[in-house]
């Protein structure tokens, strides 16, 4: 009888691990940052509208903030940017934009068209200060508390869902940082 | 089209079998090419050596593109492979070892970055699962052939 029935449970066996790895697939796509709890990486680049001026996450460290990889030939940066704006407006913290791989003309015309709602953006043409955040897409969101760690990263587009959970961790990362 | 072109052309002679060996060598020759026109599609490093090019290969050979998963660093056109391939050139050029190259790879991306996981507590089933695997296959090819003696 069990003889009968072997094949029956192990094809019952696979049925199972396929399904589990269909439904997981999604999530086996992004690669978890292994930079997730670690201090931000010291960063130093120019600004965007401001070339002469640069920027240093180290001067950033005293108040959480949010790190937003983005760049103008970034489709889904535009579908994310009414949750940008929305960030920008009441996360209550530094809204970083980190303008990836791009041209500074570009970045300007793409931010006078859809608007910018950053407090500052810092500029990395080259892509190299992108490789020490780990960086692999865009559009990415690195939420960094008071003391400089990295809390949380997004990868992909921020939709409703997303923005609601990156917010309740905002409010979390400003409550740490008062106490 | 080659082998279209190949078998049509000797069909009317007679030597149909000769036609398709020849558009099976052109295929053949067609995708070594294809191979040696992907490899060149890495941007030519000014190497010290050809140890250190040699290097270069196997290190971007061995590192993931994050972006582009299935391939390595070595194969892949993305942006970011480009930048992580300077990345590693660069690194060559400063005299860092292999190891501390992909170490700086993995701090970055992850265990995922390298196609060669370390042996480690969470990729143990990764390295042991095929050793398992074959131990009860060898397992129960040795009880079938057993049975089958008994029998006969």
């Amino acid at each position: 009888m069990i003889r009968m029935l072997l094949p029956l449970i192990v094809f019952a066996g696979l049925l199972v691990l396929l399904i589990f790895g269909l439904r997981t697939a999604d999530q086996r796509e992004i690669v978890q940052s292994p930079l997730v709890g670690k201090p931000v990486p010291e960063i130093t680049l120019p600004g965007l509208n401001d070339p002469e001026t640069t920027y240093s996450t180290a001067e950033l460290i005293g108040e959480p903030y949010i790190i937003n990889v983005w760049g103008s030939w970034c489709w889904a940066c535009r579908e994310e940017h009414p949750y940008i704006d929305r960030l920008g407006r009441e996360a209550g913290v530094p809204l970083v934009g980190f303008n990836w791989k791009d041209e500074r003309e570009d970045a300007l015309r793409w931010l006078n068209r859809f608007g910018d709602s950053w407090s500052f953006h810092m500029v990395d043409f080259e892509g190299r200060a992108a490789i020490d955040l780990g960086v692999y897409g865009a559009p990415e969101t690195y939420l960094v508390d008071h003391r400089g760690v990295i809390q949380h990263k997004h990868i992909g587009p921020i939709d409703a869902t997303v923005f609601e959970d990156l917010m309740r961790r905002i409010v979390q990362m400003r409550a740490e940082a008062d106490s | 089209m080659t082998s279209v072109q190949g078998s049509m052309r000797f069909q009317g002679s007679g030597f149909r079998v000769q036609g398709w060996l020849r558009s099976a060598l052109m295929v053949f020759a067609g995708l070594l090419l294809s191979g040696l026109v992907a490899a060149s599609a890495i941007e030519p490093f000014p190497f010290d050596d050809e140890v250190q090019e040699q290097r270069f290969r196997s290190l971007a050979e061995e590192i993931r593109c994050t972006v582009c998963q299935n391939q390595s660093l070595a194969d892949s056109d993305a942006p970011l492979a480009q930048d992580l391939r300077r990345q590693l050139f660069a690194m060559l050029q400063d005299g860092r070892s292999d190891m501390e190259i992909r170490m700086f790879m993995v701090d970055r991306y992850g265990d995922f970055v390298l196609y060669r996981p370390p042996l480690a507590g969470h990729t143990i089933l990764l390295w042991g699962g095929p050793i398992v695997l074959l131990l009860i296959a060898l397992g129960s090819t040795i009880v079938i052939v057993r049975r089958r003696r008994k029998v006969l």
